[in-house]
């Protein structure tokens, strides 16, 4: 197993690499396009034997994956915020056809006022498309998540396409050392077998994506929800053999001293070290915290979150996006899989982070102190606006509630 | 031509059975191609009126994907890279199928995108010079004066009002890619039009045959004249046969008269209108007999 120093955007070109995927097709965009680059140049050094497709468009990145899956080869695209939002139509498309793809998503903020910074509200808004999503904290983990994804999306008991987010620039620039699995293994791991999915063959001729009444809609959608949730299992699976094989232990939650703790912080992506670090200062400080890292997104982990929260006695979900004249999104997972449990623990809703504004320690330090203070009659403040900036809202006339 | 009739087989790829409407150009233009191309072909069909044709009661005995409306070329750019990373890609033939809306307009990006980049595919556009699926809305080449729901006839509009010269020629556009074969094609001209399809599909690279397709619902013509109002589309200089084979244009079919455009029009409820305003007509007839000189169309 090679050890590299690279990037995130790097590792995702790598992971796609030692998957030996067959086709990749995907635009530029920033901070996503180094990935695509480096893969065109892996083809082009002969490291990577696949065809790549210049497109046009990122809809046109996703249409035409959806054609390599369809004739059975692997396929890889990646994108970022305007290019995610332009593919929007066929990425729900490519869960409808069950075709198990792989995306890596350069998390960043969408327009307007133009940004080319990181938040989740990309991959939010194609949260309900039927594709798994995971949110990485590392490079290493970025480049085995990869993996992992191929190996879940064409379980025949998935058949769900995968999306593998990582932050813009906090994960996509950042460099770190990164450990290669090699290629016998990956092969091994996740073997490339005959698509589990209908194909368009000229042997075996189907017609494929026919118009459907809502005599069986529903049930096609409901097989959709079935094999996400199927999705847990599988994904538990391919985490347990990827350390037996790779010795990297992955998990659908990630607690850090969450025991005996009084208030819990859940967050997701390259925060979640941030957390962890602010977690450890405030228990020098003697406040009773812990940190809950959201990896798997998609399928949701339900009873992983009941589990891990059911001691707590705050709750404080912090987002990256932002559901408009309510708060976070993720709060809303968060909630929904408490909300019958009695007693159930105090939620509290932050959003932090939005278009590139760095969350710091100290950022996680204000959430911890306010979900600390936070009295237990069961009251529920609206969200909270952690990091926005009083003096700029009152220059606009706006007051920070 | 080389094809004749006697080397098309009896097998119906295309089976009967579809639910399109009688007297429809496109599916008709479709069961004519697959003839020629085969069984070893993949079809990918840009949402249109054939997503209901053939993805209702599915009636194709090729692979067959119905798929997104403006997405045909960027699939056919996608299989045709997976077909070969697989190694699967020797005697396979991929063909495009989309409405002028699906290529003229909302596809217009996929398609280019696929041609520039020089995959290899075959994509037959068929024109019913409307958006017909959606009920008859106008597309970028529905013609000058014809009526439709988005730009209907009345006290204030002649009905669709961009002058012939600007109607979008896709033809023209697609061999401006500088790709090998580029034609229209016309279903009153079967062995013509299938000559173009099978050439099309031997050439080395992307290549489009542009198909006129009446549309009875849609054009208001008698569903029994489909072929007949193909014919009169040609014969008045309304339609014109030709190909361009690496650049270089042939006419296929040379008229030594040009018929007036009122025999074609009158056909269609879509033009009715027009048939008391000869301002209009004289318009018309003007534009299509000088480009028939200018082309050298007569003679
Ligand atoms: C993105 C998108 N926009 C709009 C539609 C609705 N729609 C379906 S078919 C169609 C018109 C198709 O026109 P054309 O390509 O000319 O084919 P025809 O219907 O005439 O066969 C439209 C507007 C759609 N399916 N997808
Ligand atoms: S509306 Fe026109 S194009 Fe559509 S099926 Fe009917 S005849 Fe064919």
């Amino acid at each position: 197993m090679a050890s590299v120093f690279v990037s995130g955007n790097m590792a995702a070109a790598i992971g796609a690499r030692q998957a030996e995927v067959n086709v990749v097709a995907a635009y530029p965009i920033t901070p996503q396009t180094s990935i695509v680059e480096y893969l065109a140049k892996f083809v082009a050094d002969g490291e990577l034997d696949a065809q790549t497709i210049p497109v046009e468009s990122e809809h046109s990145a996703m249409a035409a994956c959806i054609g390599a899956s369809l004739a059975g080869a692997r396929a890889f695209t990646a994108s970022s915020s305007q290019g995610l939002a332009l593919m929007h139509e066929p990425v729900f498309a490519a869960a409808g056809l069950r075709l198990p793809l792989v995306m890596a998503v350069a998390n960043r903020a969408l327009s307007h006022p133009v940004t080319i910074w990181s938040d989740h509200s990309d991959s939010m808004a194609e949260r309900d498309s039927g594709w798994l999503q995971f949110y990485c904290e590392t490079c290493q983990e970025v480049l085995d998540t990869i993996i992992i994804g191929y190996r879940v999306a064409e379980d025949a008991r998935v058949l769900l396409p995968a999306m593998v987010c990582l932050d813009g620039f906090y994960l996509s620039h950042l460099s770190e050392p990164v450990s290669v699995p090699a290629i016998e293994d990956v092969r091994r791991f996740a073997p490339k077998s005959a698509p589990k999915y209908p194909i368009l063959d000229v042997d075996d001729p189907k017609s494929i994506g026919l118009v459907i009444s809502p005599d069986f809609f529903t049930e096609f959608v409901y097989d959709k929800h079935a094999s996400m949730s199927m999705a847990r299992d599988v994904t538990e699976e391919a985490f347990a053999e990827f350390e037996r094989m790779f010795g990297r232990r992955y998990s659908h939650l990630e607690s850090y001293r969450i025991d005996d703790a009084e208030v819990v912080l859940v967050g997701m992506g390259t925060m979640a070290g941030t957390i962890r670090v602010a977690v450890d200062g405030l228990r020098a400080r003697g406040m009773r915290v812990g940190a809950l890292k959201i990896k798997t997104y998609r399928p949701f982990p339900g009873e992983e979150i009941r589990r891990a929260l059911r001691g707590a006695r705050v709750v404080a979900v912090v987002d990256r996006a932002v559901t408009y004249g309510t708060g976070g999104i993720a709060y809303y997972d968060v909630a929904r899989e408490l909300v019958n449990e009695s007693p159930h623990p105090l939620l509290l809703d932050f959003v932090a982070g939005i278009g590139g504004r760095d969350i710091t320690v100290d950022t996680i330090n204000r959430v911890a102190e306010q979900a600390l203070a936070v009295s237990l009659d069961g009251r529920r403040d609206d969200v909270t606006w952690v990091d926005a900036n009083k003096e700029t809202l009152a220059i606009w006339g706006l007051a920070l509630r | 031509m080389s094809l004749k009739i006697r080397d098309l087989p009896n097998e119906e790829l295309v089976a009967p059975g579809n639910s399109g409407c009688p007297g429809c150009g496109a599916t008709m233009g479709a069961r004519m191609a697959m003839k020629v191309l085969g069984s070893r072909t993949i079809m990918v069909n840009g949402t249109g009126c054939m997503t209901v044709n053939y993805g209702v009661l599915a009636a194709a005995r090729f692979p067959y994907l119905h798929m997104l409306f403006e997405t045909t070329g960027a699939v056919l750019s996608g299989l045709d890279a997976g077909l070969r990373s697989l190694g699967k890609r020797e005697g396979v033939t991929l063909l495009g199928w989309a409405g002028d809306g699906g290529t003229a307009d909302i596809g217009f990006q996929s398609l280019s995108g696929a041609v520039e980049r020089g995959h290899k595919f075959v994509y037959i556009c068929y024109d019913n010079e409307s958006y017909m699926n959606t009920g008859g809305q106008r597309s970028g080449v529905t013609p000058y004066g014809a009526s439709t729901t988005t730009c209907p006839a009345g006290k204030r509009s002649i009905g669709e009002s961009r002058p012939m010269q600007r109607r979008k020629d896709m033809v023209e556009i697609m061999a401006a890619h500088g790709i090998p074969y580029a034609a229209t094609a016309s279903l009153a001209f079967p062995m013509d039009y299938m000559a173009k399809v099978k050439r099309a599909a031997e050439v080395d690279g992307p290549s489009y045959v542009h198909l006129l397709s009446p549309c009875p619902p849609g054009w208001g013509s008698n569903d029994e004249l489909t072929v007949e109002v193909s014919r009169l589309a040609v014969e008045t200089g309304m339609w014109i046969l030709y190909e361009v084979v690496d650049g270089e244009r042939k006419f296929n079919k040379r008229l030594k008269t040009l018929r007036p455009i009122t025999d074609y029009l009158k056909t269609q409820k879509r033009f009715r209108h027009l048939l008391d305003q000869p301002e209009e007509i004289e318009k018309i007839q003007s534009f299509v007999t000088k480009r028939a000189e200018r082309l050298g169309l007569l003679g």
